[in-house]
């Protein structure tokens, strides 16, 4: 939690990095070799930011070696972004050896990533205590 | 008109719960029971059991299940729909109708039986007049697998489940027909809807996909304030009350656990998501970006807006063929540096299989208390951690170099780094692998074989 107490004593200035579990919820799923993360923004006023910020470029650098291509889509009406994770599942279904073979719990492994937000956001959107 | 067709799911997959259905047909008022058990590797798990016994390939909780709750489907006229036929929908639905008659109830239980999904026998008709049933995802000819071929079946839709229901079906028995169809079957035959009412047919496919996976919408597997979430032991599985003009609700019986609300519907909504603004099912093409919901009281949510667009000339086909072999072996180490003792358990064991000349296709190691879920991105394991699972998988064409690696992971016990255990279960198994192909194939070559039969208990 590294910059936690630097960020509560500034006021405005340079946003902080926030991991998107304080900002986003997200369900995830396979179809075959593809994961894919929905990403929903805990409040409809966070969404824009998720819009702006966790783009696909991003998403597929912090999935590097992971995953082979990332696509993104939007759906404002649900407040929420879909992410399509190409070759994230050693195969899939019943081929891949891995733990999460289906990629239930991808979305989790996305939520750990960090946005540049908005200092007030930061403030408000991080709980006192840690409930997610 | 103020009517609505109340849908309620009583299973999202084969292993779920078996209270739900129970008690989806106890605790409150609904019309259907829409019984869901097939995801894409439950056909090739179905096929695998049917190749070991012909009566088996079906899913055979579903009868039990049945007898649990006939009685009240009788008396409070519940119908259902489900495709837990598998890959053996008639051997499913003469187990029904042989409980049926057990508990008394013949001649008065009327099973839709829909057949017609498998193409198994038409393959190489198809492969003859130039249908390649390319893999969707690599681009293959099935050409390249077509000897190990074990199952094909063709994802219906909606259309032969309203078919049996118009022709009395009490419970409508099924193979392949999608997850979606089973809600907006029951949907389109009372509520009157054309086949080509695309909006209303979109609508209908939403509803089914925001119940198709059981409690999934109401609060269970909800990560958005989940230690909010209350009465988990006692979970109500979502129920959907449609409305003529394809608005409808979500909502679940009263007294029972979980929650719905905005954001258990949402999460389910991109549960499995491709395109939004095509989701597309033998029925037609649901808009994604197009729904609404709306909290409108306390564990209802209602959702509308939603449109849709005419549907493909193609349909999905669900293939399986023999992939080959694998096993997953474990072992458990303890503090302190657990994760160091079983990294270097991890480097002895491929040392070893590799001076044995093994070979596979893959060899995969994660580490459970460190990187198993996350990979990377879990950062640095945490030196004091109590215990860390070694798991290793192996994956091969052959048998013979997985079945050598199970003989491998015991051995590690006393011939490899200290404080290990948790080897309680024996050598691990050694698995087939039957793989999952999707390609399409045009609607034409399909329908007219696809039958619907009346049987009477």
């Amino acid at each position: 939690m590294r910059g936690k107490r630097a960020t509560a004593r500034r006021p405005a200035g340079p946003p902080a990095r926030l991991q998107l579990r304080w900002l986003a919820h997200a369900r995830s799923g396979d179809k075959g070799n593809t994961a894919n993360v929905g990403l929903i923004a805990l409040e409809p006023s966070l969404y824009p930011l998720l819009v702006t910020q966790v783009t696909a470029a991003r998403v597929a650098r912090h999935f590097r070696g992971m995953v082979s291509r990332v696509e993104r889509f939007e759906l404002p009406n649900l407040n929420a972004l879909n992410f399509l994770l190409h070759d994230a599942l050693d195969g899939g279904g019943t081929i891949s050896l891995k733990t999460d073979a289906q990629g239930k719990v991808y979305s989790t492994a996305l939520l750990r990533m960090e946005i540049p937000v908005p200092f007030a956001v930061a403030r408000q959107a991080r709980p006192k205590r840690s409930a997610g | 008109m103020s009517r609505v067709v109340r849908v309620a799911a009583g299973q999202g997959f084969w292993g779920d719960w078996l209270e739900a259905p129970v008690r989806q047909v106890q605790g409150g008022p609904i019309d259907y029971l829409m019984m869901d058990y097939l995801a894409e590797v439950t056909m090739s798990i179905m096929q695998k059991q049917k190749s070991r016994d012909p009566a088996a390939g079906y899913a055979r909780d579903f009868v039990p299940a049945m007898e649990r709750i006939l009685p009240d489907l009788a008396a409070k006229g519940i119908r259902v729909t489900s495709n837990a036929g598998g890959v053996n929908p008639r051997g499913c639905a003469e187990a029904v109708l042989e409980t049926a008659r057990r508990l008394g109830l013949g001649g008065r239980i009327r099973v839709g039986l829909v057949t017609g999904d498998d193409i198994l026998d038409r393959l190489d008709k198809l492969l003859a007049r130039g249908h390649e049933l390319r893999d969707l995802d690599t681009g293959r000819p099935l050409s390249d697998i077509r000897a190990r071929v074990r199952s094909a079946n063709v994802y219906l839709g909606m259309a032969p489940v309203v078919e049996a229901l118009g022709a009395g079906a009490d419970i409508v028995i099924t193979g392949r027909v999608t997850d979606t169809g089973l809600t907006l079957g029951p949907l389109a035959h009372e509520l009157g809807w054309g086949a080509d009412d695309w909006d209303r047919i979109a609508a209908g496919t939403v509803a089914g996909h925001i119940i198709e996976c059981g409690a999934q919408a109401s609060g269970g597997n909800l990560l958005k304030d989940w230690q909010r979430v209350r009465g988990l032991e006692r979970v109500g599985f979502p129920v959907v009350e449609m409305s003529a003009d394809g608005t409808f609700v979500v909502t679940k019986h009263p007294g029972t656990g979980g929650v719905v609300n905005v954001a258990s519907v949402t999460e389910q909504l991109v549960y499995e998501m491709g395109d939004p603004r095509s989701y597309i099912t033998p029925d037609g093409i649901a808009d994604f970006t197009t729904i609404r919901l709306r909290q409108q009281g306390k564990d209802r949510v209602q959702v509308s807006g939603i449109k849709g667009a005419p549907r493909t000339g193609m349909l999905k086909v669900s293939i399986a063929y023999f992939y080959g072999y694998k096993a997953v072996g474990t072992l458990v180490y303890a503090w302190p540096d657990a994760f160091a003792k079983a990294r270097a358990a991890d480097l002895v064991l491929r040392a070893r299989l590799r001076d044995l000349g093994l070979e596979f296709e893959q060899v995969l190691t994660e580490f459970v208390g460190v990187d198993a879920t996350h990979g990377r991105l879990a950062g640095k394991p945490d030196p004091d951690a109590p215990e860390v699972q070694l798991r290793i998988g192996v994956r091969a064409r052959e048998r013979a170099p997985v079945e050598r690696f199970t003989r491998e992971i015991a051995p590690l016990v006393l011939t490899g780094p200290p404080s290990v255990t948790g080897f309680a279960g024996g050598r691990p198994a050694v698995e087939e692998i039957v793989a999952y192909w999707p390609a399409l194939v045009d609607r034409r070559e399909i329908e007219p074989h696809v039958r619907v039969e009346i049987l009477t208990a």
